[in-house]
């Protein structure tokens, strides 16, 4: 069975389950009892009541940290980080503490936690509401780094977090917290680690993360029209990379456009074309091509915003330019 | 509240073992040169303040430290040998060799691990304190840190949320003056005002107290009265004892090659106010509390040189299982990444 969901109520949807089926699972940030500002934790404090559903100070390095400390003695937090810009605050408990603690223990030590938190630009939110910082979590050896691209996956992929046995941080987008789509009910986890092929096709692979994955779709149904087939694959879940997946479609394409919100620069596009370079390095007929935002903060005014942020027209662009074709 | 006699003899064995440990660590600079690489932090001088905080808890509490890690373990009945091996970087180490002398961890006797970070276990010993809360079996946390984390955010922002949330922690401020080689009331406003740094927890609306921390009796009671308050649902209790650490900050940092060893105290090579660190010395808590033990006719001196005795073999059964404990498998360098 499915229901129709927006992917912020898929994300209450899944917790509440979760928290229903485990008593360890209790969930804190700011203004969590209140739904926080996309309605995603809304209406868990109701059925969990406020030791469960925790309104916590705005103080991001102690309430990461009191996630840690209670993981590591058996519970099963899901923090909020409102904003993935604010994970500044919060990065020495994550880089210094979630992730290292199992490995410094000599395994003695687990942090069960799911961090979420979200990021993307669109609502005219200015340089320190709209940032893409994901790469900067790939860089840490230790973590899971989760984006889900739509409800059913930001519902399976949180739903599988939630079991995992070490800290997962999910990215979650605020362009597509009010987008709908069927979501399996009750909710199943989706494994971490597989990509999700979202389009088949011949031509050339996009490879695309979060709302650039709904871009890319665009991007293919007007180059279908041109007799371009792109395929399109979606990864879900940044560490561990499914590069089978990526590697197996590039072989047929031969060819390869990667694309982010992130600012292009130092992006995880980066270490998808490296990987894939040095695996099919014999199957590119074309240089992959990066689509990603310029090298510069985000900017409020919205002819600004909107000149800055890559979508569809860059992808298809890019694909153009790894089929030796002028972009038109 | 305070401890029978049989409770102080233990007391000062534990005291005893501590000091025995730290200087069996530092003369492994000198008698097996390469054998301890990178950063140790010792614990000699707050030996009254670890045993007596930790004779106020019992099976079923949590403990979180700082990197100057070696005392807690040790109080919480934690193998000597095992951490020995650990400092020694050997795959018989508590922690297989993978975290070393700056982040010892035994969460099976309630040790929760450290932090290098300096401040940053806090958090995460309030975010213990939540889940002791929750499953309200009256399980309490002791968070050991330095004067030095005083001054992170993370210090500050776990005490509003631990008083706020009533959480059953309490927060053991070991205040040695120093942080490295800079004194406390160069770097902390309550210190250049002449006030005590227990003084921050007003700002926190919790109990702030603070003690002799060379006094093992003082600090028990101190600390048995926080966990008592805690442990009633009442919240955090500030700490603050005050010890003097008899070493260095840490040992020398020097290029693979270059001999280690324990450079003099700060107060001496930093201002060489060699009085100072005399007057500490005379002090020292291990031989003033034995001086009140015998004094008092808990023990005699030829029970506390047996004591002493003891210590020093098991120390010495801890350095040579160290020293013949395997050199991990490089291949197993890659493990424990993710649980």
């Amino acid at each position: 069975m499915t229901r129709e969901l927006t992917y912020a109520k898929a994300i209450s949807t899944t917790i509440a389950q979760a928290m229903r089926a485990d008593p360890d699972v209790f969930v804190l940030g700011e203004d969590v009892s209140a739904g926080g500002p996309f309605t995603t934790t809304a209406g868990l404090v109701e059925e969990f009541g406020a030791a469960r559903v925790i309104d916590t100070p705005i103080s991001e390095a102690a309430i990461c940290g009191v996630a840690v400390g209670a993981a590591q003695s058996g519970l099963r937090p899901v923090l909020e980080i409102m904003y993935v810009d604010f994970i500044t605050l919060a990065l020495d408990q994550l880089v210094n503490q979630a992730a290292k603690a199992h490995f410094m223990s000599g395994g003695q030590l687990t942090v069960p936690m799911v961090l979420r938190t979200q990021g993307g630009a669109g609502q005219r939110a200015a340089a320190q509401h709209s940032q893409s910082l994901e790469a900067w979590l790939t860089h840490v050896p230790g973590l899971t780094v989760v984006m889900p691209s739509g409800a059913a996956d930001a519902a399976g992929l949180l739903a599988a977090a939630m079991t995992a046995p070490g800290p997962v941080v999910v990215v979650e987008n605020k362009v597509l917290y009010f987008r709908r789509e069927p979501v399996p009910d009750p909710v199943e986890p989706i494994p971490l680690g597989r990509a999700a092929v979202r389009r088949r096709g011949r031509d050339v692979t996009v490879v695309a993360l979060s709302r650039m994955v709904g871009e890319a779709l665009a991007a293919a149904e007007e180059l279908a029209a041109e007799g371009i087939e792109v395929e399109v694959i979606d990864p879900r879940t940044l560490v561990p990379l499914d590069l089978d997946t990526v590697v197996e479609s590039v072989r047929r394409t031969n060819r390869l456009v990667v694309a982010h919100e992130a600012v292009r620069h130092g992006g995880f596009g980066a270490e998808v074309a490296a990987a894939v370079q040095h695996a099919a390095f014999d199957d590119l007929d074309a240089p992959v091509e990066r689509v990603g935002a310029p090298f510069q903060p985000i900017p409020l005014s919205p002819p600004l915003e909107d000149a800055y942020l890559p979508g569809a027209a860059e992808i298809r662009s890019a694909v153009m330019t790894t089929l030796g074709r002028v972009p038109v | 509240m305070s401890t029978n006699s049989q409770d102080r003899v233990e007391m000062f064995r534990t005291m005893v073992r501590i000091r025995e440990f730290e200087e069996r660590v530092k003369r492994t600079f000198a008698e097996h040169p390469g054998v301890i690489r990178g950063h140790t932090h010792l614990a000699d001088g707050a030996e009254a303040s670890i045993v007596g905080s930790i004779a106020a808890i019992r099976p079923g509490d949590q403990v979180m430290a700082t990197y100057r890690c070696h005392g807690y373990p040790i109080a919480l009945g934690t193998d000597t040998t095992a951490m020995l091996a650990e400092i020694y970087g050997r795959s018989n180490g508590l922690c297989g060799g993978y975290g070393g002398s700056m982040h010892l961890a035994d969460p099976e006797r309630g040790f929760l691990g450290t932090s290098g970070i300096v401040g940053q276990s806090i958090p995460q010993a309030t975010g213990a304190a939540y889940a002791a809360q929750i499953r309200r079996a009256g399980d309490v946390v002791l968070c050991f840190f330095g004067d030095g984390a005083s001054k992170q955010g993370a210090f500050h922002e776990s005490l509003n949320i631990a008083s706020l949330w009533k959480l059953p922690i309490v927060f053991v401020m070991e205040n040695n003056s120093y942080s490295v080689s800079v004194r406390v009331e160069q770097e902390d406003a309550n210190a250049a005002a002449g006030e005590p740094l227990a003084t921050k927890a007003k700002a926190y609306s919790m109990p702030g107290v603070t003690i002799d921390g060379g006094d093992p009796d003082v600090v028990y009671e101190t600390v048995a009265e926080a966990v008592s308050r805690a442990r009633a649902g009442e919240g955090p209790t500030l700490v603050e004892s005050l010890v003097y650490r008899l070493s260095a900050h840490g040992n020398s940092i020097a290029p693979p090659g270059v001999p280690l060893h324990y450079p003099e105290h700060e107060a001496v090579t930093v201002f060489g106010d060699v009085a100072e660190y005399e007057a500490a010395k005379r002090g020292d808590p291990v031989p003033r509390f034995r001086g009140a033990l015998v004094t008092g006719g808990v023990l005699d001196a030829a029970r506390a040189d047996a004591i002493v005795a003891e210590a020093a073999d098991e120390m010495q059964r801890a350095v040579d299982g160290a020293l013949a404990g395997p050199e991990p498998e490089p291949a197993d360098a890659l493990r424990f990444v993710h649980a």
